[in-house]
């Protein structure tokens, strides 16, 4: 195998211009982290159609992008520590023994510690990526119609069985997304579908607003529902610096979690939130004497390391598959289809600037950002106490700069609000806004391919079972549901 | 502001003058780009825009407006709508537009409603097979195909109906088969077209010559036909057309553009002049070759009776297709 494509990609990461979009998208992501209100995915929503509109090269805006998202699982673990609050989804976790470990003094402590681990799992899976993914695509030949839709049916399975904690809702969200998405032109046949004879509407529904409205306009809908109460008031940061029999004991969790948080990143479906779950129950399990929860370093390190190496193990089937393995990713992918690239596996012969740009770039990212988080880490401090007064104009003001940049339509604007008050009823109902986004962008790659692979095989049900690859995922899928179904029913 | 001053003083010039009875020259141009950045759309906008300025002749750089929707069929209907007299506004159009025109998939308007200027090259269609694939040459394809139409897939980058199904369709036809019985998987785009076949997935692959010739040199599949009238030139010379192996099936994507229905005589006599013009320098076919189009010289009224042509013939084929009434 040939990493040809990688240092392609380095010549393209160190153009001064691309270090400097990776170290603004470092920046940008730690502070999207650290701030509660705002997460990976609203902050990459909101950075699209900028980035388009000042029209970016695409190596360039996936930098950007990616940046953001791998940033933010940096920051997340700020507030998450300090506040008890966490920045994003992913750090949910971290907050569990994070907080008790700044209220005892040692708060510098905490955030050296994870940041250590973030950068191991952050290395660790851009290593996985870089040797993992080229591999993957040699073997994504093999993925015909009928493939996808094995891969697609145990996607959804994970996205049902491992997100959010109701998984009817997860479900109905996805279906909610699977309907968003047969809006506009029949990928098939070609039949326009609910258009209304609108040629505007020709194409579908734009994921940019779609995204935007989701995540962002209903997040600031949110925000205005609670009274706004002055600043956050983290805990002070302390002096300190991890001991070494800490550093010891954290290796072998970082380790561990680094690797699972790779692997269930990879999965399409599921993302950070559930890698770090998956990480600290794993450690708890494991190494539990009574002290995790109040304030174990061991219980820091693992999801933290988690979230990290999620993040670039989610990379690995959007980059070779052209699937998502996170509603992040999601959104980078609706990102390269909007420069007219379709990933897959020619993407790394043959767009190397683009793959092997995107990975070199999250090498000197991971560095960048371990510099911003140990030394800098106090400016991320300050910031957090930016009053929601600032913070809820500029992303209004952020969100429809975007969208009518990137459209030049007041239509765009005003089906974007629609949307996000839509998101906004959702929410307040309980649901989670990632299944929607993934079940809009799955459910076009399965709805295709299961026409396509009928198409081929003349109507017969039988071509979705014909190959092992297929097989294997339909087995997956049969698993992914029953394994937690079956451990809860022995934990009773 | 100098520019803008410059080009009053200029207009105000030429009209004082009376330079050319029948040419104005529009203020400002501005190129509708009916898709995103990235496609054949865009390539059309950037490939005008930027010779027309090295060639001098426009003085201000030419804008690019994007208004994605249906192959163009947004910017057909805004031009058609909002600005039908609008003399600097020109849309980038394809064959492919063309498709949809006669398939009335472009809203209420037919081809009539624009004016048509002219083309700046063409690509042309082209079929594949994978490298250890039995047929060598297009008749062997077709004999196959006769002789058990359900084993050959195909694969297109593009819905039932849409071009890359035509160049098949025209295959099967050749093979005296319906089309309609077709087992065809509708893709984005040619670059998994190739994949599919690399996979074994499908047995024929239809896209366009400049999507297939890298992986034909590279030795990854294997053309068995270039849909154009005569032999290509360049890279693609040793591909034998169709014709030439003895089937009438042509298939030239087209790249041109059209004006708004109310734009003056004189003003679309200068864009015709100009597209002219500047088709025949040296830099514009330069540029033309670097992004894979050949020469298609069309301009005014031959070019729109080129269009309607087309239309006509595409209405026939998707009638025979059904897909039309």
């Amino acid at each position: 195998m040939s990493l040809d494509y990688l240092w392609t990609g380095f010549a393209v990461a160190l153009t001064p211009g691309n270090l400097l979009f990776a170290l603004a998208g470092c920046f940008l992501g730690t502070l999207i982290g650290a701030l509660p209100a705002i997460g990976p995915i609203n902050g990459i929503a909101l950075m699209l159609p900028i980035a388009y509109t000042m029209k970016l090269p695409p190596e360039s805006c996936m930098i950007l992008l990616a940046a953001i998202y791998y940033g933010a699982e940096y920051g997340g673990r700020i507030s998450s520590i300090l506040i008890n609050v966490p920045g994003d989804a992913g750090a949910v976790m971290t907050a569990v023994d994070g907080y008790p470990l700044a209220r005892q003094g040692r708060g510098a402590e905490a955030l050296t510690m994870s940041a250590l681990s973030s950068f191991v799992g952050g290395i660790l899976a851009v290593i996985g990526l870089t040797f993992f993914a080229p591999l993957l695509g040699l073997f994504a030949v093999k993925f015909g119609p009928a493939e996808y839709v094995a891969l697609m049916v145990f996607a959804f399975a994970t996205l049902a069985s491992m997100v959010g904690a109701e998984p009817v809702k997860t479900i109905i969200g996805c279906l909610i997304g699977l309907l968003l998405t047969t809006i506009g032109l029949d990928p098939t046949s070609g039949a326009y579908r609910f258009t209304f004879d609108q040629p505007e509407m020709h194409d579908g529904l734009e994921f940019i607003i779609i995204v935007i409205g989701l995540f962002s306009i209903s997040e600031i809908l949110l925000m205005l529902e609670h009274k706004i109460t002055g600043t956050l008031k983290p805990i002070p940061i302390g002096k300190g610096f991890p001991s070494w029999s800490d550093i010891k004991a954290c290796w072998w969790p970082t380790i561990r979690s680094s690797v699972s948080g790779f692997i269930i990143g990879v999965l399409p479906g599921t993302g950070a939130s559930v890698a770090s779950a998956v990480a600290y129950t794993t450690e708890k399990r494991l190494l539990d004497k009574g002290t995790f929860g109040k304030g174990d370093m061991r219980g820091l390190a693992a999801p933290e390391a988690a979230n990290n190496a999620a993040a670039g193990g989610a990379f690995v089937p959007m980059l070779t598959l052209g699937v998502p393995g996170s509603g992040t990713t999601a959104v980078m992918l609706g990102a390269l289809l909007l420069y007219n690239i379709t990933p897959g596996p020619q993407l790394f012969t043959e767009k190397p600037e683009i793959a092997g740009g995107l990975i070199a770039s999250m090498y000197i990212g991971n560095i960048m950002l371990l510099i911003m988080n140990i030394p800098m880490v106090r400016i991320f401090v300050k910031m957090l106490q930016v009053p929601s007064t600032w913070l809820i104009p500029t992303i209004l003001l952020l969100s429809i700069l975007g969208v009518y940049t990137a459209y030049s339509s007041v239509m765009s604007v005003l089906l974007m609000i629609g949307i996000g008050v839509f998101g906004w009823a959702l929410r307040k109902l309980g649901f989670d806004m990632a299944p929607i986004i993934l079940g809009f962008v799955l459910g076009k790659v399965l709805e295709t391919n299961l026409r396509n692979a009928l198409a081929l095989s003349g109507g017969e049900i039988s071509i979705l079972f014909q190959s092992t690859i297929s097989n294997m995922f339909w087995a997956m899928a049969v698993l992914i549901v029953l394994i937690p179904w079956w451990l809860s029913r022995r934990a009773k | 502001m100098l520019g803008r001053l410059a080009g009053a003083v200029v207009a105000a010039c030429s009209i004082l003058l009376g330079a050319s009875p029948t040419l104005a020259k529009p203020d400002k141009t501005e190129c509708i780009v009916g898709a995103k950045p990235g496609g054949g759309f865009d390539l059309t906008c950037r490939l005008l825009g930027g010779t027309l300025q090295a060639a001098n002749l426009i003085d201000r750089p030419m804008s690019y407006t994007y208004m994605e929707g249906g192959v163009g069929a947004t910017a057909y209907n805004h031009i058609i709508g909002t600005r039908p007299g609008d003399p600097g506004a020109i849309v980038a159009v394809s064959t492919g537009s063309a498709l949809l025109l006669a398939q009335k998939k472009f809203g209420a308007h037919d081809e009539n409603a624009v004016r048509w200027v002219g083309a700046l090259g063409a690509e042309f269609g082209s079929v594949i097979v994978a490298p250890d694939s039995p047929h060598k040459t297009l008749k062997d394809l077709v004999e196959g195909i006769k002789a058990n139409p359900s084993e050959f897939s195909v694969a297109g980058g593009g819905a039932v109906g849409s071009q890359d199904w035509m160049k098949a369709a025209l295959i099967f036809r050749a093979a005296g088969q319906d089309p309609k019985k077709m087992r065809y998987i509708a893709l984005e785009g040619g670059g998994p077209v190739v994949t599919n076949i690399l996979g074994g997935h499908v047995k024929i692959g239809s896209s366009d010559i400049a999507e297939f010739l890298p992986h034909h040199k590279s030795g990854k599949v294997r053309v068995l036909a270039v849909m154009s009238s005569e032999r290509l030139t360049g890279d693609a010379k040793d591909i034998p057309t169709a014709k030439e192996q003895g089937y009438d099936i042509l298939w030239t994507v087209w790249r041109g553009l059209y004006i708004g229905p109310k734009v003056s005589d004189a003003d679309y006599n200068w864009w015709v002049e100009i597209v002219e013009k500047l088709s025949k320098t040296p830099e514009f076919r330069k540029e033309q070759e670097s992004r894979g189009l050949y020469p298609f010289p069309s301009f005014g009224k031959t070019f729109a009776d080129h269009v309607k042509a087309d239309v006509a013939r595409f209405k026939v084929l998707a009638q025979e297709a059904g897909l039309i009434k």
